[in-house]
C-alpha cells in the first residue's frame, strides 16, 4: 500500500505541481489538486506506464479520487 | 525559407497517389522519415515510398482503412514501434461518392462520412496518447474548398469536409495545452485522379471560378503542408490554410 501510494503520489506531485502532503487518499484531482480533466487523462497515462497496467476508459472515468487510483492499482497488479 | 523537419517522423493517410503522395515527398525532403497509409493500391504506395527512400529518409507503407477506429488506432502504434515516434499526422485519406441529393442513397453519405471525417477523429485520437506524453505534435487535416463554399453534388463531400474544419478547431482547442497544434488546408481544384473523375462541366464551372484560372498542382498543398508540420508554423493552431487559386477569399 505505502509503495505504491508513494509512487503515485511522486507522480502526481511532479506532473500537477502541488504539495506531497495536499496528496491525500481522499483528494479529488479537479477540486483539491486543481487538476483539470485533460491533467486527469494525461496522469492516468503515466500511471498506466509507471505500474505497467491498462486502465480502460470506462474505468478510468471513474476514477476521481488518489484513494481510487490508488486502490484500481493494488486490485490489477 | 522553411524551418527543416531532420529527424521528424510522419504518418500521411491516403499517401499513395495524388496529393497525399505529394505531401510524403514534400514532408521528407524537408528531413522526415514518413509511413505511408494506404488502402487500395500496395504497388502506388510502393512507389511512394521508393520516392521517399531516394531522398535518403525512412518510408513504411501500412494498409488501414482510416474510418475504423481499431485500424487507426494499430496503425499508429506500428509507425512508433517502426520509426520510434509520432511527430506529424497528415489526415489526408478522401473518398468521393457524388450524387444529387434526390439520389444519394444512404450508405454512399455514411461511406463519405466514415473515410473523410470520421477518419480525420480516428487519427487525431490515436495520436493524442503519444503526442501528449512527448508534450508536442503537429497534426495537418485536409479539407477542401468546398467545405466552404458548397457544391450541388457533393452533399457528402461538402458535409464532411466541412466538418473537418470544425474538428480541426475542436482538437485545437483541446490539444493546445499540450504544445500540439492542429491545423488544416482546404486545397482548391488540383489536378488529381479524383479530379480528373468529375464532369467535364463541372470542371468548366469551376475552372471558371478560379481568379488564378489554372488547376492547382499537388505539390502546392504539400509545400502548405511542409510550413504547418515546421517550427515555423508553431505559433499557429486552430487554423484553415486556403490553397485554392483565390477561390475563397
Amino acid at each position: 500500500m505505502s509503495d505504491v501510494l508513494e509512487r503515485v503520489t511522486s507522480i502526481i506531485v511532479d506532473r500537477l505541481g502541488v504539495d506531497a502532503e495536499k496528496v491525500t487518499l481522499e483528494a479529488s484531482f479537479k477540486e483539491d489538486l486543481n487538476a483539470d480533466s485533460l491533467d486527469v487523462v494525461e496522469l492516468i497515462m503515466e500511471l498506466e506506464d509507471e505500474f505497467n497496467l491498462e486502465i480502460s476508459d470506462e474505468d478510468a472515468e471513474k476514477i476521481t479520487t488518489v484513494g481510487e487510483v490508488v486502490n484500481y492499482i493494488q486490485s490489477h497488479t | 525559407m522553411f524551418a527543416g523537419l531532420e529527424g521528424k517522423k510522419a504518418l500521411v493517410t491516403g499517401a499513395s497517389r495524388g496529393i497525399g503522395r505529394a505531401i510524403a515527398i514534400a514532408l521528407a525532403e524537408a528531413g522526415a522519415d514518413v509511413a505511408i497509409n494506404y488502402s487500395g493500391s500496395e504497388q502506388a504506395a510502393a512507389e511512394t515510398a521508393e520516392a521517399v527512400r531516394e531522398l535518403g529518409r525512412k518510408a513504411i507503407i501500412i494498409k488501414a482503412n482510416v474510418g475504423l477506429a481499431a485500424e487507426f488506432e494499430d496503425m499508429v502504434k506500428q509507425v512508433v514501434e517502426q520509426l520510434g515516434a509520432i511527430d506529424i499526422l497528415v489526415n489526408n485519406a478522401g473518398i468521393t461518392r457524388d450524387n444529387l441529393i434526390m439520389r444519394m442513397k444512404e450508405e454512399e453519405f455514411d461511406q463519405v462520412i466514415e473515410t473523410n471525417l470520421k477518419g480525420v477523429f480516428n487519427g487525431i485520437k490515436a495520436v493524442t496518447r503519444p503526442m501528449m506524453k512527448q508534450r508536442s505534435g503537429k497534426i495537418i487535416n485536409i479539407s477542401s474548398v468546398v467545405g466552404v463554399l458548397g457544391n450541388p453534388g457533393q452533399a457528402n463531400y461538402v458535409a464532411a469536409k466541412a466538418g473537418v474544419i470544425g474538428l480541426t478547431k475542436a482538437s485545437a482547442r483541446e490539444l493546445a495545452a499540450r504544445n500540439i497544434t492542429v491545423n488544416c488546408v482546404a486545397p482548391g481544384f488540383i489536378q488529381t485522379d479524383m479530379t480528373d473523375k468529375l464532369p467535364d462541366d463541372m470542371k468548366q464551372s469551376l475552372a471558371g471560378q478560379i481568379p488564378l484560372a489554372k488547376l492547382g498542382e499537388a505539390a502546392d498543398i504539400a509545400n502548405a503542408v511542409r510550413f504547418l508540420a515546421s517550427d515555423a508554423a508553431s505559433y499557429m493552431t486552430g487554423q484553415t490554410i486556403h490553397v485554392d487559386g483565390g477561390m475563397y477569399m
